[in-house]
């Protein structure tokens, strides 16, 4: 479901998404006060400077060390104080998972098949103290978030996986190794380069090398965990003031230089963020005014959402974005009868998708899926092996109790697991249960929070091999928009573990495994995604997961924004590299 | 009187130990008996796909290795002597009371709840003065006009403010008058000393609100506590002596009426004091309750175990103050 051609070129062109909000919106700063008008252009552009720009978020994110963080939301705002080497371009759905060079002057250039990416960083870069941006704190910035995670444990560890030499007793990160030399999988040859040797080829490496890990640390200045309070900026803003679960301010950073710079804009004076706000009051205070952007970017709530839709002018100021996520059901591979995979095909179509839909909040918070990649990631294509019939509202069963009765497990007993802090989620479960009942499948719901979901649940084969555990609720995001960044962590066999295992379907097929593999080191993009598109059909057959909505989100666009986009990249949210003000 | 207070302290003591053991207990042995291992419970803390290499680091630098009743004993010397971390390049020494690091950010818990009891004691002190004045007001009126039209209105109020909960009350007073009628704007929490008037501007709303459920409460606890006082016989002598109404009433009728009142008040009080979390989230203050619900949420066994041995002190605290406050309140009572 790749958006149309004239609206991808309208969207690319800022231009051209002037005229198409100055014509709707009536007003020459370009307010469009059109319904989805931010996933098809950037809505209100402007340049002009000043204000104070409020971001509020209802939960307080563990950390904004650029390095200790993996939320999507951080990501996104920590680039305004932290420059990576790549980043994404301001751009409206799947155009935003472009990536344009940040930290450093051009992409990565790829020399020994793929195995050594080397990067150039720009020349006359400088911290908000004045000091000069080198290749050595990128490295350093690696080796902190990689490999000091009994510190900084938070974020992903993909360099630590991707890098060389770094299995067992390998580098112990810069807080124990004291020595000059650090990392040896990382090469700083002058101030301004710095190379990555791999382990194997992996074609994305641009897309690892985004992720806020890379922003330069000055090890002088690294606090380790205390780090967060202070973040040393490359990026146009600078802390002003952090108080710790409760506020963040920014303001302009001084040394940042626009010339070195094309994806920031620094509009507004100040940054302020607040935290731990009740979500009915961000949603009230962002249609008073007083705020002009959720951060966490998980759309309004559900009265809000019943008062946006029904009201014709504040329905023109949402933004339904696709959040480049898949809710999914898990089906266990390695639990009876589900083992078979006529039991598992079965279950694809006795689950009443549209009953699951509803109970997911209806078509505004996800369109009915059919395929593991979500509609909004490169590699998906559109196919449904298991198409549901339905008379009025009742699921046609012929299907479902055809492929129960080749499975011949006759009447059996298993159990689902749902996030007891995710309503929709249970709800979802609930749904389900009842649907398998009509083939003699008796599922019991068992609900765990989510911060112990996957590593004492979901997440541990030997306890869902215990409790008999068939079926478990699901939703996924990539770490980074490609196939592979979707795909390796819930499909390939290497990503099981026997904790915190996100492939939940405990799939292990020799074919996919060696399909993903392949396509990340293959240097040519076309050929990655078809065969990403493969790989999505062949889980499919294989009945590993039943897809059940391509996530998404309302978000409520303030007029008094200026310059919102809704990008994919970072999950439905608006690109915060150069939000505005109205004055 | 003194020695009182100092064996009161150290059974004070005692049972915050006790508490503080109880809640050790609750967070290790529980999940043990249900199968939780120790690498389970140091992956919560590590981002995704750790190596066995981070697990063992991760339980090695929160000390999860070792014996719960060695951790629990660092715990404790932490609180008592100040402990030396390493959470980054440097060792870092956390001074006493240390409660700890948490467990997900490593940052200290102790500076983190200091920073937020001014919010926590403006909500719960404020709401306590507007709550004993229109609760006690509002049952002494309603004890002396027995079945009068104040006193069926103010009982059918107390009684919608005991049965409506907090999330409903506040939410409809943020709805009424800070969204509709912006009569109280939504303002962040100013402290006291920096703008009296804007602190007490932004926790009007608060204050109100908490206070619509005790003040509830408290004037129901009046009204029958004066409506039995007023019928004693001592009552009867005082006027029959010729005491003015207003002393007996306030004298004799109310100070022999308010031991019960003082004594839920401790409880109340200390109980808010140790976070209204309810209050605190629909007002999006940033208070000890909102931080008590971020600690469990995340199972963050220091930030809980501060927060709850704060709860306790505060309860215990108020307790003490009650039972000291008996003295005035009622010459019949001796502390010894």
């Amino acid at each position: 479901m790749r958006r149309s051609v004239p609206v991808a070129a309208t969207a690319a062109i800022t231009s051209a998404g002037l005229l198409l909000a100055g014509c709707s919106g009536g007003g020459t700063s370009g307010s469009s006060g059109e319904a989805n008008a931010a996933t098809k252009g950037i809505v209100n552009v402007s340049n002009e400077k000043g204000g104070t720009l409020n971001y509020a978020m209802s939960d307080t994110p563990e950390s904004f060390d650029p390095g200790n963080t993996y939320y999507a939301f951080v990501y996104n705002f920590s680039r305004l104080y932290a420059r990576s080497l790549t980043a994404f371009k301001a751009a409206p759905g799947s155009k935003g998972n472009e990536l344009a060079p940040d930290l450093a002057e051009s992409m990565g250039k790829s020399s020994d098949g793929g195995k050594t990416w080397t990067y150039k960083i720009r020349k006359g870069l400088k911290y908000d103290d004045g000091s000069a941006i080198t290749s050595q704190d990128v490295k350093y910035a690696v080796e902190r978030s990689n490999f000091a995670r009994d510190t900084l444990s938070l974020g992903p560890n993909y360099f630590q996986q991707f890098l060389k030499d770094n299995d067992g007793d390998g580098y112990k990160g810069p807080y124990k190794d004291k020595s000059k030399a650090g990392l040896k999988s990382i090469e700083t040859p002058d101030d301004q380069t710095i190379v990555f040797h791999l382990k194997k080829a992996f074609a994305e490496f641009d897309y690892l090398v985004s992720a806020p890990q890379t922003a330069p640390v000055p090890q002088d200045k690294d606090k380790g965990a205390d780090y967060t309070k202070h973040v040393v900026s490359s990026g146009s803003y600078k802390f002003q003031d952090y108080q710790e679960g409760k506020q963040l301010t920014l303001v302009r950073n001084p040394h940042w230089d626009a010339k070195t710079d094309p994806l920031r804009k620094q509009l507004p004076d100040k940054i302020v963020l607040k935290l731990k706000v009740a979500q009915s009051t961000i949603d009230k205070d962002l249609l008073a005014g007083n705020t002009q952007v959720d951060m966490a970017g998980k759309g309004v709530d559900a009265q809000t959402q019943a008062q946006l839709l029904t009201n014709s002018k504040e329905k023109g100021n949402t933004d339904n974005a696709l959040g480049q996520r898949l809710n999914y059901m898990a089906i266990n591979t390695k639990v009876k009868p589900f083992t078979n995979v006529e039991c598992r095909k079965a279950v694809e179509y006795a689950v009443d998708k549209k009953a699951v839909q509803t109970s997911l909040g209806g078509p505004i918070r996800g369109d009915l899926a059919s395929t593991v990649l979500p509609t909004d990631i490169d590699g998906y294509q559109k196919y449904d092996l298991y198409p549901q019939k339905y008379s009025g509202d009742k699921l046609d069963l012929t299907e479902a109790k055809k492929h129960w009765a080749k499975c011949g497990a006759g009447k059996v007993n298993t159990t689902i697991l749902a996030r007891n802090d995710r309503q929709e989620e249970v709800d979802a479960a609930t749904s389900v249960v009842d649907s398998l009942k009509q083939i003699g499948v008796n599922a019991k719901i068992q609900q765990y929070p989510t911060s112990k979901y996957f590593s004492d649940y979901a997440g541990v084969p030997k306890f869902n091999q215990k409790n008999n555990v068939g079926l478990m609720m699901m939703q996924w995001g990539a770490d980074f928009p490609t196939g592979y960044g979707y795909l390796q962590q819930i499909l390939h066999g290497k990503a099981i573990s026997q904790s915190g295992n996100s492939n939940l379907s405990e799939l292990d097929d020799p074919e996919i495994n060696k399909l993903l593999d392949g396509a990340v080191a293959n240097p040519d993009k076309a050929a990655r995604e078809k065969a990403y598109a493969e790989i999505d059909k062949k889980a499919m057959e294989q009945a590993a997961l039943v897809p059940l909505t391509y996530f998404k989100v309302l978000n409520y666009r303030s007029p008094k924004a200026t310059n919102l986009v809704s990008t994919s990249a970072y999950s439905g949210q608006y690109d915060y590299l150069t939000i505005g003000v109205k004055k | 009187m003194f020695s009182y207070i100092i064996r009161r302290l150290i059974s004070a003591v005692i049972l915050l130990l006790i508490v503080s053991a109880v809640t050790f207990g609750i967070f290790f042995l529980l999940p043990k008996l249900a199968g939780q291992t120790t690498d389970q419970l140091a992956q919560q803390y590590i981002g995704k796909a750790p190596t066995p290499a981070d697990i063992a680091a991760v339980k090695r630098n929160l000390g999860l290795d070792k014996p719960v009743y060695e951790q629990y004993w660092e715990f404790l010397k932490g609180i008592f002597v100040g402990v030396d971390y390493k959470f980054g390049p440097e060792a870092a020494r956390c001074n006493v009371p240390c409660f700890g690091y948490s467990f997900k950010t490593h940052i200290e818990v102790w500076p983190e709840i200091q920073s937020r009891l001014p919010v926590t004691l403006s909500l719960a002190f404020g709401a306590a003065v507007v709550w004993l004045v229109s609760g006690i007001t509002t049952g002494v009126i309603s004890a002396l006009r027995p079945g009068s039209i104040f006193d069926r209105l103010s009982m059918g109020i107390a009684l919608a403010g005991v049965s409506l909960p907090m999330f409903f009350t506040g939410a409809v007073a943020l709805a009424l008058f800070t969204y509709q009628w912006p009569i109280f704007e939504r303002s962040d929490y100013v402290p006291l000393l920096e703008n009296p008037f804007l602190w007490a501007r932004t926790l009007v709303l608060p204050w109100v609100t908490l206070a619509f459920l005790y003040s509830a409460l408290y004037a129901r606890l009046t009204r029958a506590g004066m409506m039995e006082t007023l019928g004693e016989d001592y009552i009867r002598t005082a006027r029959a002596k010729g005491l003015g109404e207003r002393t007996v009433v306030v004298r004799h009728g109310l100070r022999a009426a308010l031991t019960p009142i003082v004594t839920v008040f401790g409880m109340d009080l200390g109980l808010l004091l140790g976070g209204a979390l309810i209050t605190e989230q629909v007002f999006s203050l940033q208070g000890v309750g909102a931080f008590a619900v971020q600690a469990i949420t995340d199972n963050d066994l220091p930030k809980v175990l501060g927060v709850t041995l704060l709860a306790a002190f505060f309860i215990v605290l108020c307790n003490l103050v009650v039972d000291v406050l008996y003295a005035a309140v009622d010459p019949r009572v001796r502390l010894s």
